[in-house]
């Protein structure tokens, strides 16, 4: 079959496992450790052979390997999947565990997060956040009864459980606070997680909250009023949510209550 | 010493760890979860293709209930499960879907019609009945006799783990993140709790508890290339393993998964393959089929990433700088459903990769991917050997699993075992047997000690570097350890690994940070992930026989005669270099489904003594009970429903099955 050699063909020219002569990578990041005093923040630059398919999550390991056992990051999935690794790339917020470095220039800037809680180097309390996000808008399904686990389950539309699903997928990386400019200057904006977040349980009919409920929740400054529409999260996010479309409709909904 | 009290110490927040909590705090337990990253960053989050609960709603569903699941995971363990706990299992899993289902997990939906499916590489029309509209529905995997597994998507795991880390917010409980259980407390067999570290002070803890919990998921990070979140490495294991009394079991049954992308070792879900996607050599070549030709792609794991291995022995395999692989093909299902429902699988292709598998075909070999073995505890998820220690999930041996396990059932079993355990926790802390009455001073003894381990590494004059011995173990493992294993190469890993054992005594440290310090933390994991590697190397050559995902070249057949037995590892003194083995025999006189042919693989075993007396008084049984009702011919052949907690033992529902409720 031809198709198998186009295939192999391919993959030399496209992927990012195709073996291009190798580049010296400088990678600059900015290196601070808030529990030591004498720590100041500061950019340290790296240098490292690119090698083929290399991502952040290779270089930025292999950096801490060789040259900066102290180097602080986080990574679990190292698939863009679990949303840890959020940080500024080049200024960018975004996933640095799916970034492929021959996407880059051969000098990459690497900073923490901003907005967040700085644990040390690039690491930020995303955690924190996303608890008190969670605990602040009552994420979860709010239902009288107890489901009954021993009968047929509630039915519910196909396409209602796939728009559920369709907000339900952020991962809670951050990378949408620390792009936008509201959340920089209040520091309870709940931001556009936040936001996404309750649109998702306004469509689940499994939650009984009215919009009334919901506008007890975000219908302040800290909530949709508090959006500059300057549409940095929309931009940012790694796993494209309609985070734009969301807010508006949002603030529509609340704007009938306020 | 900074000293907190719990009733239920929690350590691990991925989905076992936390429907745990949630169990007993509704119970009335006060409870602490303990995670090494905030919870909902767990490797659960991973899960792409779904959970097996036996619904039938779907039409490739149909006719589907828990006997079918049952035999499937049994044939599917290579029939070393414990029969028992698998029972339990299947009868809860639907009410595991339905209880998150109720939560919020979106689950795809039945939707009556016609729709189209690519079954067998060809085009086949399903048609879903009205009846079952708006129920859940379930997608094919291997191994398995029905379409049963429950998705969302390919984000499952997320939505799973999403919904319970609300559901934990819901119920106020507190998870402490970035904290690392560093040893358990424990004395005359009782287990009261752990030293815990702060990985952003450096702080230690120590918290005391009624019951402890270990779910801290699986070890396949000493393996070089895993599937796993970097944070799967068998620690919680480790620190129990340190107790020197508790058991691991079945350290060496540890499954590959066929189809993870090269070079990144990322998985791509067995859902590609369920949902009608084919594997293909370096000629295109579809050869699955002349392998298995029932069950094609859809074999087993186990059986599958042989096949895989063997094909590209042949020469079969597409050559790459990262070595030999083959493709997964799934631009047959066509661009609208690789969009819809195997979206994480397009981005990781086009992440990683930089092609999009609507159109190109995708580099995947098999890969470390899942951990059978763990802490052996009984149905009720106590260690056997350590009283007030349970545990849960992949960290546990409980034993669902056996030697292989299916698709599907992982993240099934997180939340099952999550709800029973949590039941038999709670009754544990809730009777006398759990009172305690330690002295402080044994905890300050535990405490101490682990600041002492802390501070010897950290002033420490050694010239090891834990990173180089770390690679050299994960290559061992890979290359010795691996999905194919020989006498001579296990004989050398377990050589290997006790020099690294000894060699990883003698560390030194570039950055001596007491508080926030990775190449620290990297090196007090050392020690324990090498003492789980060896548990795995040295089960592995002692067991003379193939059975699942663990498969000796030199011992080609599964040996029940030998063999039907799950291997317990113990680590008796902190000077050893290898650890203690012993052999627990698995019932066949007491089998539902007594040692047979799975149906896939080579049909070549041989026999234990009991099996044929077993198979005459099933067979019998279900003579003379012809015509009963399934669940009056399931009792008679092997009750189970006495070792459920009360609340879990009423009948599920299904269309085909409509149930009175008798409570």
């Amino acid at each position: 079959m031809n198709k198998s050699s186009d295939q192999a063909n391919r993959r030399e020219t496209q992927t990012g496992i195709s073996d291009r002569s190798a580049r010296r990578l400088t990678i600059k990041i900015l290196r601070h450790n808030p529990q030591d005093p004498a720590s100041d923040p500061r950019f340290e630059r790296y240098q490292l052979d690119e090698a083929p398919g290399m991502t952040l999550f290779i270089a930025l390991n292999r950096i801490r390997d060789e040259q900066a056992p102290s180097l602080q990051f986080d990574f679990v999935c190292r698939a863009g999947i679990c949303g840890s690794c959020g940080m500024l790339i080049n200024g960018r917020p975004g996933l640095a565990c799916r970034t492929l470095t021959n996407k880059l220039d051969p000098e990459i800037t690497l900073a923490p997060l901003p907005v967040f809680k700085l644990i040390g180097d690039l690491s930020v309390d995303t955690g924190a956040w996303a608890r008190q996000m969670g605990e602040k808008l009552e994420t979860w399904v709010h239902q009288h009864k107890e489901p009954d686990i021993d009968r047929l389950e509630e039915r519910m539309e196909p396409e209602r459980a796939e728009e559920i699903h369709e907000l339900d997928r952020c991962i809670e990386c951050g990378c949408c606070i620390a792009a936008c400019g509201t959340a920089r200057m209040r520091k309870d904006f709940v931001g556009a997680a936040g936001i996404n977040k309750l649109s998702r349980f306004r469509l689940d009919p499994r939650d009984e909250r009215s919009d009334e409920d919901f506008y007890e929740l975000i219908g302040n400054d800290d909530g949709v009023f508090g959006c500059m529409a300057l549409l940095g999260c929309n931009d940012v996010c790694p796993k494209e949510l309609p985070l734009q479309t969301q807010l508006a409709f949002m603030r529509r909904k609340m704007a009938k209550f306020g | 010493m900074k000293l907190v009290y719990t009733d239920v110490l929690v350590i691990g927040g991925g989905l076992a760890g936390l429907r745990t909590a949630i169990g007993v705090k509704r119970r009335g337990l006060d409870t602490v979860v303990l995670s090494l990253v905030p919870a909902k960053r767990s490797h659960s989050a991973a899960a792409q293709g779904g959970m097996q609960a036996s619904l039938a709603n779907s039409a490739m569903g149909r006719g589907d209930n828990e006997d079918v699941h049952f035999e499937d995971t049994v044939k599917g363990s290579d029939w070393g499960c414990d029969q028992q706990v698998a029972r339990m299992f299947v009868h809860t899993a639907p009410k595991a879907v339905r209880e998150l289902a109720g939560w919020g997990v979106p689950w795809n939906r039945v939707r009556s019609g016609d729709r189209e499916a690519v079954v067998n590489a060809e085009k086949i029309t399903i048609t879903e009945s009205p009846e079952a509209h708006g129920l859940i529905t379930a997608r094919d995997f291997g191994g398995t006799k029905k379409w049963r597994t429950c998705y969302t998507s390919d984000g499952t795991g997320h939505a799973m783990l999403f919904t319970l880390g609300d559901q934990s917010i819901a119920h106020g409980i507190p998870v402490m993140e970035r904290k690392e259980a560093l040893a358990l407390i424990h004395e005359g067999g009782r287990c009261y709790g752990a030293v815990v570290r702060d990985l952003v002070t450096g702080e230690l803890t120590s918290f005391v508890a009624k019951a402890t919990v270990i779910a801290t998921g699986g070890y396949g990070r000493i393996y070089k290339v895993s599937t796993n979140g970097i944070i799967c490495e068998g620690t919680g294991m480790g620190i129990a393993l340190e107790t020197g009394i508790a058991e691991l079991g079945n350290m060496e049954a540890v499954q590959f998964h066929p189809t993870a992308i090269v070079p990144a070792g990322i998985l791509t879900t067995e859902g590609c393959r369920g949902d009608g996607g084919v594997l293909r050599d370096v000629d295109g070549h579809r050869f699955m089929p002349d392998y298995e030709p029932e069950k094609k792609e859809l074999a087993s794991r186990d059986v599958v990433s042989r096949r895989m291995t063997e094909h590209m022995r042949k020469g079969k395999g597409v050559k790459s700088p990262y070595g030999d692989h083959l493709w997964l093909d799934i631009s047959l299902l066509g661009r609208e459903h690789v969009e819809k429902n195997l979206r994480e699988v397009k981005d990781i292709c086009h992440y990683f990769l930089g092609i999009d598998p609507a159109v190109d075909w995708i580099p995947v070999r098999p890969t470390q991917h899942y951990s059978m073995g763990g802490i052996r505890t009984r149905h009720t998820g106590e260690s056997t050997a350590l009283k007030g220690l349970f545990a849960c999930g992949e960290s546990a041996c409980w034993d669902l699993h056996g030697f292989n396990r299916l698709g599907g059932n992982s993240v099934a079993e997180t939340i099952v075992a999550g709800m029973i355990v949590s039941e038999f926790i709670a009754d544990f802390c809730q009777s006398g047997e759990s009172e305690i009455s330690i002295p402080t001073a044994l905890v300050r003894e535990f405490h101490a000690r682990e600041q002492a381990r802390l501070d010897e590494i950290l002033t420490s004059k050694g010239k090891e570097r834990a990173s180089d011995i770390r690679r050299r173990m994960e290559e061992i493992m890979i290359n010795k350890v691996g999905i194919f294993r020989t006498g001579t190469e296990l004989d050398e890993a377990v050589d290997e690994l006790q020099d690294l054992l000894v060699r990883s005594r003698s560390l030194g440290l570039e950055s001596r940070v007491r508080g926030a310090n990775p190449e620290l933390v990297g090196a007090y994991r050392l020690q324990k992930m090498l003492k789980v590697a060896l548990c795995v190397a040295v089960g592995a050559r002692q067991r003379t026989e193939s059975r699942g995902a663990h498969s000796r070249e030199d011992h080609p057949q599964r040996d029940d005669a030998n063999w039907l037995k799950r291997t317990l590892t113990t680590w008796k003194d902190e000077g050893d270099t290898l650890p203690a083995v012993d052999y627990e025999p698995i019932d066949v006189a007491s089998m539902e489904l007594p040692p047979g042919f799975r149906g896939y693989g080579q049909a070549d075993h041989r026999n234990h003594p009991d099996t044929e007396a077993r198979l005459s008084e099933v067979t019998a049984i279900r003579e003379q009970l012809s015509g009963a009702d399934r669940f009056a011919i399931q009792n008679r052949l092997m009750p189970f429903d006495h070792q459920l907690p009360e609340r879990y033992r009423e009948k599920n529902e299904c269309l085909e099955e409509p149930v009175e409720k008798t409570r």
